[in-house]
């Protein structure tokens, strides 16, 4: 079984594939984190105004046809090779659904809500944190959930661009024809993306729910 | 812009490429997944079951995805077919089950009291009703596959991705953005065209629908 292969080349080469691994995760981490600091003041701030908002959905909508192999690999003429030109392109990969996602989860709270807490006396800032970012949180962690496994998989295609990751084993595997190598790079990138589609999905019901 | 307007055939041809297995993958989830989907809407227990498995398996990333399937069927199109394949259907299978279960219960009643048959009703009353959902469930699959398909050339199937990864190869940046560029233009009419029929079907289904 090639799988059991797969697993026994981990065990024997434990430092290669873990620096691998934390590699890929690192990616994922640093690119979603900056990509959050991007896109959600960007939509708060685009939310309230139609023409800002129907230009943010439709620049974020167009950026999102474009593969993301193409991003990836477009980096590479502008960036170089490496860790930092695949971080880049990522965070232009989970930007867009974070962005439309926000604007969406704001434009959707009913005004009647935001008039009864002007009326109350509150101001721009406490309306901002008490009233629109908690209703706007389950839309926010859809889009996080859709941004963490374009990312996951973005980053499995960074190992093209010399960005390292579980890809550089896929890569190897394909390359060598090794076909325990492919699947210690494409096991555990399908497992991640699976975990974050499982978790985001689970807290995306809970925060709905309480509602 | 020197690359291009000397390469037009390859281009042409790799665009083909690309609709080929498109149109292909996309062709085959929608029969796999209308006889799926229509039998999973009655059953709504199921049809929960398919939807979250389903949801959890379209979030494997393409290049792990088309990797897995190499031990298997090797390198090529039928790999890269399956694999596209499979992402179309996870998407067919949820938007024509919401299609079924849109059917209003009296109208089902109205067909079965006309004294059709469970495939005449099937035929003339339920499929044009659910018709809308099951073209928005292509035009999802059609743009989200034009895209996916890009990393498909790096096993061998050919299509626009090929000329990224040759663009990535020989360190040729026109090459990189011509392939992405035509992809992306690619996506963007498709998810024209098929809005448009969407929009279309629904106005004439008496539906303004969203």
């Amino acid at each position: 079984m090639i799988v059991i292969e797969a697993f026994q080349w981990i065990a024997e080469n434990q430092s290669a594939f873990f620096s691998a691994f934390d590699r890929h995760l690192l990616m994922c981490f640093i690119s979603l984190g900056i990509a959050l600091v991007i896109a959600l003041p960007l939509g708060f701030k685009v939310a309230r105004s139609p023409r800002a908002a129907f230009a943010a959905i439709n620049i974020a909508g167009g950026l999102r046809t474009i593969p993301s192999l193409a991003i990836l690999a477009a980096a590479m003429p502008i960036l170089g090779i490496g860790l930092w030109p695949s971080v880049i392109a990522l965070i232009v990969l989970a930007v867009p659904p974070l962005l439309l996602n926000t604007v969406i989860g704001i434009r959707e709270i009913d005004t009647s809500v935001l008039d009864a807490a002007t009326g109350m006396g509150m101001g721009k800032r406490d309306i901002l944190w008490q009233i629109e970012l908690p209703l706007a949180v389950p839309s926010i962690i859809a889009g996080i959930r859709t941004s963490a496994i374009q990312v996951i998989g973005g980053a499995a295609l960074a190992s093209f661009i010399g960005g390292g990751g579980l890809g550089d084993f896929i890569n190897a595997g394909i390359a060598l024809m090794n076909m325990p190598r492919l699947l210690v790079g494409a096991l555990p990138i399908a497992m991640l993306a699976i975990f974050a589609e499982i978790f985001f999905g689970w807290l995306e019901r809970r925060l709905t729910n309480r509602r | 812009m020197k690359w291009l307007p000397r390469h037009l055939d390859t281009v042409g041809e790799a665009l083909l490429q690309h609709l080929y297995l498109v149109i292909v993958s996309v062709g085959i989830a929608l029969v796999i997944s209308l006889v799926v989907g229509i039998w999973s809407a009655r059953r709504p227990k199921t049809f929960t079951t398919v939807v979250i498995v389903t949801g959890v398996l379209f979030a494997i990333p393409s290049l792990a995805l088309f990797a897995l399937f190499i031990p298997v069927l090797g390198i090529g199109a039928a790999p890269a077919i399956t694999g596209l394949a499979l992402y179309s259907l996870m998407i067919l299978i949820r938007n024509i089950g919401l299609g079924f279960q849109s059917i209003p219960a009296d109208v089902m009643e109205a067909a079965h009291g006309m004294g059709y048959g469970a495939f005449r009703r099937l035929w003339e009353v339920e499929l044009p009703i659910a018709m809308p959902y099951i073209v928005g469930g292509v035009r999802i699959a059609t743009v989200t596959v034009i895209g996916i398909a890009t990393v498909a050339a790096y096993i061998n199937a050919g299509g626009l991705g090929a000329i990224i990864f040759q663009g990535i190869d020989q360190r040729f940046p026109e090459k990189i953005i011509v392939g992405g560029l035509l992809t992306a233009a690619l996506a963007l009419s498709a998810d024209y065209l098929l809005s448009m029929l969407e929009k279309r079907l629904r106005q004439r289904s008496g539906r303004s629908g969203k």
